[in-house]
């Protein structure tokens, strides 16, 4: 009912940042960095350190390197927050799909073994498409029990592998480690993922359905949406892009582990909440995710030259994802 | 008479796959008795714990998904507590900071007006910070008459001292409340908050009441943790998914105003007898795991099906 | 006026949702030994002046006195310990606990309660049954009980005989009386004449937010209070698009048979002819909800059947409905609106809804349908990033709009000008009506009485679940509508 004019300066500011997130999310990011420089002179700029260089192409690289598969597993996030719903099962799925394509690579190949892995993503996205969209569970447990029974499972397949050995399939290292000019190789995927990403939400009718199921369920339902249809497709895109995901960090990290990108989990949250996407759904930017990765990757940094310890890191991000959801409760007054 | 049965079938019928569940283990392993009872019933501390204080606040209409990671908290600063300190004192300490900490998340929730599932998403992660800060790893140590408690039999053989405990310590905290206004305005607000708040029920105070009950119980799942391990252990154990469950199966609503502690309780030992089961008939534990998770997981579905199906008529 | 001294006395009381004022100056005073009806049209504001005095509330102006002190009724809890206790509308009573432990909450002493309940005749009670386990009468009676029982000052009866049989109402309204001849003051918020006749002593008239009228209770009052609760004619424009009658078309598009949703539609047939704008009028309650509830597909009726154009259909789902040209555009927009997204994207929606159509967007003939639409509406379409920064009447063009793009046959429309400026509702008539000449279908459900005669052809009244009456609207002028709404016949208006 209220116009903008009466409104209070503060809820305009926090309206022109909900609306447009990524321009004062890159001025954000770019003073962490400025900071990060006077932190540990040279770590930007070696120049000032005395080596060549204005900017160092190596520190950039290195960025963006680590970004990737978080902002990859933030658009999980992103999309599956939009319809006011979350997934907390890409951590697990990342690691399902990674560890099953290092150990099948041996057995059957590189081809069918990373079949295989974006099929266990799959598999586990419908499982959870089924859950959220037919009966209804809510997202959060139902995905925190499909990540448990994959974890289960990961366990068994891995006693029934144990002997196999793993091999990391050579263009995985090549896409994860590799640099072309400077910048790592992996954004020859995430560059043409993320136009998908931001066209599957700007320009597609799918797009627009998960604006509308988390901005107010029932008004799609009156212009006869069928939310189970959107739900299952959304957690199965969701569990397919965790996959890929998991297969890019592998190339990465090029170690095997039961537990390998379940740490990405919380941070991916926590880049799409940051990035101006509502847990409450109806709205996102998936270029703010992006950006919200970086600023993690940048605080990732700052955390680690002040020594700050792994729980005080948790506990901070945690923080965070509060703090900016009771902002956003404050500020648009809607959910 | 009948009308005690017909309110109370559903946790009847739990005591009853109870004892045919113990039964079929006797079966399977005709030396199963009173020493494997006894394990069972120590494996199954953290659990009904947990289970208890999930179970308080979703009978006020909420969810708390942080209960593994406060339980991280409490044993750790019972583990580093007692290596410097008498136990007792040390004990109580561990208790408030229990109620604290499930007191602040009631509080959070009411002031911030975020959902009760966000808050305590967020909080999961603090809490579990919380306790790596206090204990990187796993260490500390644990008074020896905490960890001597919980083991073997009281007065007579056959009688296990953690079942006992369970129930004194669970009895103790929610019987006194239950007939309390307190608990009286827990049922009412999880049942129909508008009512509650009509009929003069201070809807804010009674949520962070409920969610510190649930800290308190997870302070004694955090001890008991401590007790059955010896030391303190900072990361979660698989407690949240655990207690969703046996609260669900044990009879009380997600959506609130259902249901007590006793039925969540029996459903826990259930839960735990199907693993003991499961192990005597030497299934791969991590198989176990599995048929768990998808037991846990399919028991939620059901609850939230029947739920909604409730509702809507 | 009965007794002397004020026990209740509230005064210039105003208060606005945003910019809609819902109250801008009601007064109501009770007296000792004196039960005042409240009564008012739907949406005149009761519901909002029973919130305050009860103290649900707080007013933007005005004073709410309680014998002479004001009343600092910050909660519920308060408005009680000041001698004022309300029994509203639905049960506040906790489904899941038992009558005593509900007695125990709101600190209700046990043994005066029981002798009320023995007074007011619900038998066979227990203390420990279960409240989710009785049945709705026993529920108002139990309110009620715990409410004389806390020996108030002043009762305040909202709706209260709504779900009571007969003899239950007699018995209620007996010791009602009984009690206020004691000293009790009573406010009495009802629709039903019949009881207010026998009852009250004077009747407070609400309209538009403020109080027009305190009228003492006599014979004939009832025409008084209904022209009181209707107030001047509004001077519209009256002239009217000539209607489409309904012989011209021989096959009805909408057949509805005997349908029934228990509990409450539980019989209502009518016809509705392409061309066609049929009214639907009815006190709140009365079933419409659930009427148009089951039309539009979100409910699946108890009985009775549906025909469109002569086949009969059943809907699971709403899209099954818009796949047969059936659009419903619900009362509150809230319910059919996507506050954060655009304009375009709310009116656009029902072209992505099926699975065919998730893929890329067809921007350019989509665009042209929206603007279609929006001009059509003319929308005002400065705020357009966000239709909750709309106003209230473009906000419901938006929500009639999505519709006029995809292009429907049979509009289902929900009392689509509630809690919006004259000028838009003048907009939406002439809409309604071009709808119908194009040959389009509507069901047109209003409160507002005014409307039926400058938007519908024919009107059907619907009172307790059932279709009481259907009026041309040539006749229809809106002393009949509103007593045939209030289940009055012209004879029974006449004695």
């Amino acid at each position: 009912m209220s116009t903008s004019t009466t409104d209070p300066p503060l809820l305009r500011a926090g309206r022109l940042f909900r609306d447009n997130p990524v321009i004062p999310l890159l001025i954000v990011l770019f003073l962490m960095i400025v900071v990060l420089e006077v932190m540990r002179p040279g770590i930007v700029t070696p120049i000032r350190a005395g080596r060549d260089g204005l900017i160092s192409t190596f520190w950039v690289g290195n960025l963006i390197k680590f970004a990737i598969p978080l902002a990859m597993l933030a658009a999980c996030q992103v999309l599956t927050m939009l319809t006011a719903g979350i997934d907390l099962s890409v951590g697990v799925v990342a690691t399902v799909s990674a560890f099953v394509c290092a150990t099948l690579s041996t057995l059957w190949g590189v081809g069918p073994a990373v079949l295989v892995a974006l099929a266990s993503g799959l598999v586990v996205g419908l499982a959870n498409g089924i859950g959220v969209g037919h009966v209804r569970v809510h997202p959060l447990i139902m995905t925190l029990g499909t990540g448990l029974i994959a974890t289960g499972c990961l366990q068994v397949y891995q006693r029934l592998v144990i002997n196999a050995g793993s091999e990391i399939p050579g263009f995985l290292v090549m896409l994860g480690t590799g640099r072309t000019a400077g910048m790592p190789n992996g954004l020859f995927l995430f560059v043409p993922f993320a136009a998908f990403i931001l066209w599957l939400m700007r320009y597609t009718g799918f797009g627009r359905l998960l604006f509308a199921l988390g901005s107010n369920e029932n008004a799609t339902k009156l212009s006869g949406v069928r939310a189970w249809q959107v739900h299952l497709a959304l957690y199965a895109l969701s569990g397919l892009i965790a996959a890929i995901a998991g297969l890019l960090y592998l190339g990465m990290i090029r170690q095997t582990s039961l537990s390998l990108a379940n740490p990405l989990l919380l941070p991916s949250v926590a880049a799409a909440v940051i990035g101006g996407t509502s847990i409450f759904g109806g709205r996102g930017s998936y270029a703010g995710a992006i950006v919200g990765a970086l600023i993690l990757r940048v605080l990732d940094t700052m955390l680690t030259l002040l020594q700050m310890p792994e729980g005080a890191r948790t506990a901070f991000f945690g923080l965070i994802i509060l703090a900016v959801t009771a902002i956003h409760v404050r500020i648009a007054g809607t959910r | 008479m009948t009308r005690a049965v017909r309110k109370h079938i559903w946790v009847l019928s739990l005591a009853v796959l109870l004892v045919l569940l113990l039964a079929v283990t006797k079966l399977i392993q005709p030396s199963f008795g009173a020493s494997g009872l006894e394990s069972v019933a120590r494996a199954a501390l953290p659990f009904a714990f947990a289970t208890a204080g999930m179970a308080v606040v979703v009978i006020v209409g909420g969810i708390d998904l942080s209960v593994a990671s406060m339980m991280a908290v409490c044993a750790v600063t019972a583990a580093v507590l007692m290596e410097r300190m008498a136990g007792v004192p040390a004990l109580i300490i561990v208790l408030a900071a229990g109620l604290l900490m499930g007191a602040i998340n009631g509080a959070l929730i009411v002031l911030t007006r975020v959902p009760d599932i966000v808050v305590t998403l967020a909080m999961l992660f603090v809490w579990e910070g919380a306790a790596l800060l206090i204990l990187e790893t796993p260490g500390g140590a644990v008074a020896d008459w905490l960890e001597a408690g919980i083991r073997g039999s009281f007065l007579f053989y056959g009688l296990p001292k953690a079942l006992l405990i369970t129930a004194l310590c669970v009895a103790l905290v929610w019987v006194p409340i239950r007939r309390t206004k307190l608990g009286l305005s827990i049922y009412a607000v999880g049942s129909d908050e508008l009512a509650a708040f009509r009929s003069g029920v201070s809807v804010g105070w009674t949520k962070v009441g409920a969610y510190g009950i649930c800290g308190l119980f997870c302070a004694f799942g955090g001890l008991s943790l401590a007790a059955l391990t010896g030391i303190g252990e900072p990361v979660p154990g698989p407690y949240l998914l655990a207690s969703v469950a046996a609260v669900v199966l044990g009879g009380v609503v997600l959506g609130g105003g259902k249901g007590g502690l006793l039925g969540p309780i029996l459903a826990v030992f259930i839960l735990r007898i199907i693993r003991t089961i499961l192990t005597l008939l030497a299934v791969d534990p991590n198989v176990t795991t599995i048929i768990e998770g998808t037991i846990m997981v399919a028991v939620v579905m059901l609850g939230t099906a029947v739920t909604r199906r409730g509702g809507s008529q | 006026m009965k007794g002397e001294s004020g026990l209740l006395d509230a005064s210039g009381v105003a208060k606005s949702f945003g910019a809609v004022r819902a109250l801008t100056d009601a007064r109501l005073r009770v007296a000792e030994r004196e039960i005042v009806a409240l009564m008012g049209a739907n949406g005149a504001g009761k519901s909002t002046f029973v919130k305050i005095i009860t103290g649900a509330l707080k007013p933007d102006a005005g004073e709410v006195l309680i014998r002479g002190r004001e009343a600092h009724v910050g909660s519920p809890a308060e408005a009680r310990r000041s001698g004022l206790v309300p029994v509203y509308q639905e049960p506040s009573l906790i489904p899941d606990l038992d009558v005593a432990d509900n007695l125990k909450l709101g600190d209700t002493p046990g043994e005066p309660f029981i002798r009320w309940v023995e007074e007011l005749g619900a038998e066979g009670l227990s203390l420990s049954d279960m409240i989710g386990d009785l049945p709705l009468a026993t529920l108002r009676i139990l309110d009620l009980a715990r409410a004389l029982a806390s020996e108030p000052d002043v009762l305040l009866l909202d709706e209260m005989t709504a779900a009571l049989p007969t003899d239950l109402v007699d018995r209620v309204l007996k010791v009602v009386r009984a009690k206020a001849d004691d000293g009790m003051g009573v406010i009495y918020v009802s629709h039903r004449f019949a009881e207010i006749s026998e009852l009250c002593d004077r009747a407070t008239i609400l309209r538009d937010g403020r109080t027009v009228g305190e009228i003492e209770i006599e014979p004939g009052v009832e025409e008084r209070a209904v022209e009181l609760m209707l107030g001047q004619k509004i001077d519209l424009d009256r002239g009217r698009i000539a209607a489409a009658t309904p012989a011209d078309a021989e096959r009805p598009r909408l057949r509805v048979t005997a349908l029934a949703s228990v509990p409450k539609v539980s019989d209502v047939s009518f016809d509705l002819f392409p061309g066609e704008v049929l009214g639907v009028v009815a006190l709140e309650g009365q079933g419409q909800d659930e009427l148009f509830n089951v039309l539009a597909g979100f409910t699946r009726p108890t009985g009775g059947s549906i025909e469109i154009d002569g086949q009969e259909v059943s809907f699971n789902h709403p899209a099954d409905a818009i796949a047969k040209g059936v659009a419903f555009v619900p009362g509150n927009r809230a319910e059919a609106l996507f506050p954060q997204r655009s304009v375009t994207e709310n009116i656009a929606l029902p072209f992505s809804a099926r699975f065919g159509s998730w893929g890329q967007r067809k921007a350019r003939r989509e665009q042209d349908r929206v603007n279609y639409a929006v001009d059509k509406l003319q929308i005002d379409i400065r705020a357009q990033s966000e239709v909750q920064r709309l106003s209230g009447g473009n906000q419901q063009k938006v929500t009639i709009g999505r519709w006029l793009a995809v292009g429907v046959e049979t509009l289902l429309l929900f009392d689509p000008t509630r809690g919006i400026d004259v000028r838009t509702k003048r907009q939406v008539y002439p809409l309604v009506r071009e709808l119908a000449e194009n040959g389009a279908s509507v069901l047109y459900y209003t409160s507002e009485l005014e409307e039926v005669a400058l938007a519908c052809d024919r009107v059907v009244v619907i009172f307790n679940g059932r279709v009481v009456d259907v009026i041309d609207s040539a006749e229809a002028d809106e002393q009949t509508l509103m007593r045939a709404a209030y289940g009055l016949t012209a004879t029974d208006a006449a004695s």
